[in-house]
């Protein structure tokens, strides 16, 4: 008697790991949403300028599959990624890791927006001078004597 | 006068690093694998799928592996090259039939001529994975140690050949 429950269970937990071999992409929905997740951020080398998760190239999807079986195998994600870099280079990354090859590339925005400011900041002090000297010194006595005078 | 000196230097220099950008190909992703050992394989051969092959198997040797498959379209244009290195005897070649049918590719090297000592059967392109291979197809050179020297993404051309490919054979057969 106690087999039976026992039968049935097994039946009932190998009804799922069969479906697994037959919809891989569909089995493990939480597998599938992390494979996704990580495949947002990630090139596909084929069409540069889509992701692993948008693009329908052949390597795109062994590539998934790849990310899919690691993670599977219990791999983390920076595993996962390393795998990858490994192989393809940073160029995989949709997200460039700070090195001293990319420094240019994360601060030179930066840089240009400082250097913007820079200017503005001495033309506006360069016209503000221009309006200061533009006052005689007689109208500046005068203009004194005007405020003085309102005081009364 | 002196008022434009920045404006034009700004855009001179801009101009520049447009024209030396349009010149670039992004498709030539340069390869982490430069300098690194050759990842492992051991793959069945094309001709007979008893056999198999590995990259151990060159060790103390200069080789070039080539990845080609009878779908890709540059591959057509590139054989020629392979033909004339294979038979110059400068360097072996060996293939790698990248995610292709057995029969296909069997046709391709019976009807355009084989310059491959040998050709090993990747149909599931994991080997191609390690290789970092995304645009078929792609040739490495690999030194006596099995250390990958240089890596050509596009088809071969004489050109790259004779100034660059065999110039690092010699080198590498020096050391």
């Amino acid at each position: 008697m106690p087999r039976t429950p026992a039968l049935l269970l097994a039946a009932l937990l190998a009804a799922p790991l069969a479906a697994k071999e037959a919809a891989p992409a569909a089995a493990d929905p939480v597998l599938e949403k992390r494979v996704m997740a990580l495949a947002e951020e990630l090139r596909c080398l084929v069409c540069q300028n889509q992701t692993l998760a948008e693009s329908n190239a052949p390597l795109a999807e062994d590539l998934r599959n790849q990310v899919r079986e690691r993670m599977r195998e219990g791999k983390s994600d920076r595993e996962v990624v390393d795998f990858l870099v490994e192989r393809y280079g940073d160029f995989v990354l949709y997200r460039p890791p700070l090195k001293a090859t990319t420094v240019l590339l994360w601060f030179g925005p930066l840089l240009l927006l400082a250097a913007g400011f820079a200017v503005l900041l001495r033309r506006v002090q360069r016209r503000r001078g221009a309006v200061e000297s533009g006052v005689s010194e007689a109208n500046h006595k005068r203009a004194a004597e005007l405020l003085a005078g309102d005081e009364r | 006068m002196t008022r434009f000196a920045i404006p034009v230097a700004v855009f001179v220099a801009l101009v520049g690093l447009l024209y030396v950008g349009l010149g670039l190909d992004p498709r030539e992703v340069p390869s982490p694998l430069i300098g690194k050992p050759a990842p492992h394989f051991e793959l069945p051969q094309l001709h007979e799928a008893t056999k198999t092959f590995s990259e151990r198997d060159m060790v103390g040797n200069v080789w070039v592996l080539n990845v080609w498959a009878s779908w890709c379209v540059s591959c057509r244009e590139e054989h020629p090259v392979l033909l004339d290195l294979a038979a110059s005897g400068a360097v072996p070649v060996y293939g790698l039939n990248y995610k292709d049918k057995r029969e296909d590719g069997l046709a391709w090297l019976k009807g355009m001529g084989d310059p491959y000592k040998t050709s090993i059967f990747d149909f599931e392109g994991r080997v191609g994975i390690d290789y970092g291979v995304y645009g078929v197809p792609e040739t490495y050179l690999i030194d006596k140690k099995g250390v990958i020297r240089y890596k050509r993404i596009g088809p071969l051309t004489p050109e790259i050949v004779k100034n660059t490919l065999l110039p690092l054979v010699k080198e590498l057969e020096r050391a």
